[in-house]
């Protein structure tokens, strides 16, 4: 004789609700999610009666599949309530045990709705494991979904930041990069600095890559191709804030940067000066002339 | 056939490129352009491309072969007012237009070919060109 788990398992959930709601609510004030003040007591609990709520609906609708479409619309609660602790900042444990925790209750449920029937209670709580991972899994996976997702508009916003192009003088720019340089993120560079180059009628741009930790052949190529188009535009091009170690490893490497390059953007900035014929004098102090 | 005008100004002289340039343009181009220098010795030649949105590597070529054919006639060439889009694209085609002078505008074009010219007035001394790529 076969026992069908889904009939125990409706039948505990439905009769026993109240009490299932309770014990899970009360495991959820355990846990430790309410003790970090992301959310409110009033908040978690709403959320698990929705979620129960549509637990025992689906389960009369779609029985033990939780892919099935009478799932769908826990399916969509659980993933707004996910995402929502993605960006609140919740560990993906809390997360996780929101679901989990609710296999306790259940079991003391079927515990009580079977009786001494001990083959109905393996069944029922087979088939509530299964519901409930299926579920857990899920909710997972939107929490990492929605991870990523907050970490690749990090990681463009960082992208959009990092390469402002600003104006020295009358016709100098500077182009302050930080960060690793790769094909993208030259793309963005190159069309700022010459766009910037026409709108301020630059003749010089100063490239300083002090905040570029490392130059390797590739990031010295795209450097050279930026260089080469602004030559185009007609501006020039010098290179700053190249690091000892790295000088080192560029020759090492075997790179040739053929362009003008100083230590510092401050030897580049005056170079940049007197190209375009300007000098900076101090002010005479002292009766003593200064150059 | 339509053709681009070259005109002529002091010693120098002067192409604007108005109209999207195709192969057959660019290749009547260089001809007038070689002729015209030809016949009236002039020493620079500036390539004014500010209307120009589309280049391709043919296009990138003949410039550099114009300006070639102008340093065989002894004049420069100067390419004034590129497009960032058009330097991308010829960066990425690996045309860097070594050997070309570059100027940001018409006015700072003319201003380099001026300094050769009074340089060469000068009695051609000093070598006192600005750095090329």
């Amino acid at each position: 004789m076969t026992i069908d788990g889904t009939e125990v398992l409706k039948r505990a959930v439905t009769e026993d609700e109240a009490a299932i709601l309770g014990d899970w609510t009360g495991a959820l004030r355990e846990s430790g999610s309410l003790q970090s003040g992301r959310i409110r007591e009033a908040e978690l609990q709403t959320q698990a009666k929705a979620v129960l709520g549509q637990f025992r609906d689906a389960l009369a609708a779609g029985g033990l599949d939780a892919d099935s479409e009478g799932y769908a619309s826990l399916r969509e609660t659980l993933a707004d309530i996910s995402r929502s602790r993605a960006i609140q900042g919740f560990t993906p444990t809390d997360t996780a045990n929101f679901v989990f925790s609710l296999k306790e209750p259940i079991f003391e449920a079927l515990g009580r709705t079977s009786g001494a029937d001990a083959s109905a209670l393996a069944a029922g709580v087979w088939a509530v494991g299964k519901v409930l991972d299926r579920l857990g899994l899920h909710t997972m996976e939107v929490f990492l979904a929605s991870r990523e997702e907050v970490i690749g508009r990090q990681g463009q916003e960082i992208a959009e930041l990092s390469t402002p192009v600003v104006r020295l003088w009358d016709g100098i720019l500077a182009l302050p990069l930080i960060g690793t340089l790769d094909s993208a993120r030259t793309g963005v560079v190159m069309e700022n600095l010459l766009q910037a180059i026409v709108d301020e009628e630059a003749e010089i741009a100063i490239i300083d890559i002090t905040g570029v930790p490392t130059v390797d052949t590739l990031v010295a190529q795209h450097l050279l191709k930026t260089v080469a188009a602004a030559r185009l535009m007609g501006a020039d091009c010098i290179v700053s804030g190249i690091r000892p170690q790295i000088a080192q490893t560029m020759v090492h490497l075997g790179v040739e940067l053929n362009v003008v390059s100083k230590a510092t953007l401050a030897d580049a900035f005056a170079v940049a000066l007197k190209r375009t014929g300007r000098k900076v004098v101090r002010q005479q102090t002292s009766t003593e002339e200064l150059r | 056939m339509d053709r681009i005008p070259i005109l002529k100004l002091g010693g120098a002289l002067i192409v604007t490129i108005q109209v999207d340039m195709h192969d057959r343009l660019a290749l009547a181009l260089e001809e007038d352009l070689t002729a015209m220098i030809a016949r009236t010795g002039a020493r620079g030649v500036l390539l004014e491309i500010s209307a120009l949105e589309i280049v391709d590597s043919f296009i990138g070529r003949m410039l550099v072969s114009i300006a070639a054919v102008s340093r065989v006639l002894d004049a420069e060439t100067v390419v004034a007012g590129m497009r960032p889009a058009v330097a991308i694209t010829l960066v990425e085609l690996g045309l860097e237009l070594t050997g070309i002078k570059t100027a940001l505008n018409v006015e700072r074009g003319m201003a380099l070919i001026q300094a050769r010219l009074a340089e060469e007035e000068d009695g051609r001394g000093g070598d006192r060109d600005r750095h090329e790529g």
